[in-house]
């Protein structure tokens, strides 16, 4: 039995989770908390928020994320694939700003408008 | 410096256009506001959101999961045909008990507007050093966690590369991840209590997931370097928060994030007479959210903090829509019972509530003292008689709780409910 606190949603309920038992899941206030409680003992998965640098926009910097969870230990390698990029504004929200993020097939995508500064 | 009275009269004006002002806004239109208008004094819309770059907004209201410039996105988006209006960069200096807003912009000078209703929602600034007094030096290298927030995710800055946090509030949970994701060597976050501050979430996700280590019951009791900081003593406290000498340990770094609490922004609300609650900060509230200025609401964390904005929105809906029933001359009236605050309780919002306006219920938000867990009850009584009984599992004050007591109940009550926390031993 090992213990968790999920973190799909900031309640951060409390998981026992049995891996003896097919990874069954106690504690959990909703179904996602038994799919994270699962999955966080078998494949650790984070989505990953950063930013990016972007020439002639209303700020300097635009803020990007993961279009899905990839694996936890890619988390520093994901944000390192980011440096050296420069967008040109206007960034659109949902805008694709790295196709392919270390192989796992998740993007990197704009999570704001940027206008012309 | 003198000020036109201009633009005629509004039904409501929301003073902040961060979630708490935009989800105001929109209620209070969608309620039947004609004229409704939202005074932000930065160059955008979307407050403190705009900065917080991560994830986890959202799920409740949503139900997924946004990043903070996200879900303030949509409720921008929302603004479009509406008819609000919007004034950016535009700083209020002064309201009135008979609700006149000052303000001054350079689009728009200096502007007198006189509005039926207002609603507050300026939101929260950090603590900082000074407020709290560390010793040492005062090199520079500090920074409150969330201007290095703004710094890192908006000016592209990076504030330092050996960092040290004190306190483990949420910003300075979230900025320990995004300074390691950014290069930087987060050596130890720091709290004074003997339990986070932050949620539980973050805890996970910003310090176990980087293998930071979350020294409790600890601070900062010294501070050296001459220009730059270079190094941070810390040491153990004692029950009465007090360092115990002999405990301590050095860290060499050359940058100290303070994330030691926000206090809601009321300096337009005191100075236009509004009565403070001391444990809150904010004004006191009725179950509309209205202040006890009669038609000037409040919401947000300009009222208490919050630590999810799903109930920021929640609690700002319910401040507009009533904003602009006042502004339609409907008057939430009727006795009211005082919310008290019993054993483990340290405050409630609302404060007071009118149960003649109170619809099917009311919605009681609350913190506790201390870290409970086991088989606990939230019990809400009045004259001695339970009203109600809640049951948890577990409680700390990093987390807001709230419970909802309905109309039938809040009919029974005379005087007063009191709220507080019951653990029950088998
Ligand atoms: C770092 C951080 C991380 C967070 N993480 C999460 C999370 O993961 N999940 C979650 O659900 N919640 C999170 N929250 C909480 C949530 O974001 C806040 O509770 C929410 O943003 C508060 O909204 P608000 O509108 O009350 O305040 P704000 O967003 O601060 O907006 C107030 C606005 O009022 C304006 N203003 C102030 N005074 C004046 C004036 N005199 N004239 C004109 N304008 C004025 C300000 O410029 C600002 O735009 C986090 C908060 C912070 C600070
Ligand atoms: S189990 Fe569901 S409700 Fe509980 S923290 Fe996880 S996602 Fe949130």
């Amino acid at each position: 039995m090992k213990e968790l606190i999920c973190i799909v949603c900031p309640k951060g309920c409390r998981l026992q989770v049995d891996e003896e038992n097919g990874y069954a899941v106690t504690g959990n206030g909703c179904a996602r908390g038994a799919a994270y409680g699962k999955a966080e003992l078998t494949n650790p998965t984070r989505v990953v928020t950063s930013t990016v640098a972007v020439a002639g926009g209303v700020h300097p910097r635009c803020p990007v994320k993961t279009d899905r969870a990839i694996p936890k230990a890619l988390m520093a390698r994901a944000v390192a694939c980011l440096d050296g990029l420069k967008l040109q504004a206007p960034v659109a929200l949902g805008q694709v700003v790295v196709e392919d993020v270390c192989g796992t097939g998740a993007r990197f995508v704009a999570t704001r408008n940027l206008p012309r500064g | 410096m003198s000020c036109a009275v201009n633009s005629g009269m509004y039904d409501v004006i929301v003073i902040g256009g961060g979630p708490a002002g935009l989800a105001a806004a929109l209620a209070a239109r969608e309620a039947g506001a004609q004229r409704v208008l939202i005074l932000e004094r930065d160059g955008e819309l979307g407050g403190i959101l705009n900065q917080c770059i991560h994830n986890g907004f959202g799920l409740h209201y949503f139900k997924e999961e946004l990043t903070g410039p996200e879900y303030a996105g949509r409720f921008i988006a929302r603004l479009a045909g509406t008819g609000i209006e919007v004034r950016l960069n535009t700083m209020v200096l002064d309201i009135t008990r008979d609700r006149q807003v000052c303000a001054v912009s350079r689009q728009y000078g200096c502007q007198m507007l006189q509005s039926r209703a207002i609603v507050l929602a300026m939101g929260c600034r950090e603590r900082t050093r000074g407020a709290i007094g560390i010793p040492g030096t005062r090199p520079a290298g500090i920074f409150t966690a969330g201007t290095a927030q703004r710094y890192v995710n908006m000016e592209g800055y990076m504030v330092g590369r050996r960092v040290l946090i004190l306190g483990s509030g949420d910003i300075g949970l979230i900025m320990a991840r995004r300074m390691t994701l950014e290069g930087a060597k987060v050596l130890a976050c720091i709290e004074v209590m003997p339990y986070s501050g932050g949620l539980n979430r973050n805890i996970v996700q910003c310090l176990q997931d980087f293998d930071i280590p979350l020294y409790l019951s600890h601070t900062i009791v010294d501070i050296r370097g001459e220009r730059r900081v270079e190094k941070a003593v810390v040491a153990r406290v004692d029950e009465h928060r007090r360092p115990i000498p002999g405990t301590e340990i050095g860290f060499d770094c050359d940058t100290i994030l303070l994330s030691v609490g926000l206090i809601p922004e009321n300096e337009l609300t005191r100075t236009a007479g509004i009565p403070l609650d001391g444990r809150t900060k904010g004004a006191y509230v009725y179950e509309n959210m209205e202040t006890r200025a009669p038609g000037i609401f409040a919401c947000g964390n300009v009222v208490h903090v919050h630590d999810l904005v799903d109930y920021v929105t929640a609690e700002s809906q319910r401040a507009g829509a009533a904003a602009a029933r006042f502004a339609a001359g409907a008057r939430a009236e009727g006795p009211a019972l005082t919310v008290e605050n019993g054993a483990g309780v340290s405050y409630t919002v609302p404060q007071a509530i009118r149960p003649a306006a109170a619809g099917k219920g009311v919605d009681i938000f609350f913190r506790v003292r201390a870290v409970y867990s086991g088989d606990l009850r939230i019990v809400a009584e009045s004259g001695g008689a339970p009203l109600a009984a809640f049951r948890r599992e577990h409680l700390a004050p990093g987390e807001m709780e709230h419970i909802t007591l309905p109309k039938a109940l809040l009919d029974k009550a005379a005087g007063s409910i009191t709220m507080r926390i019951e653990e029950v031993h088998s």
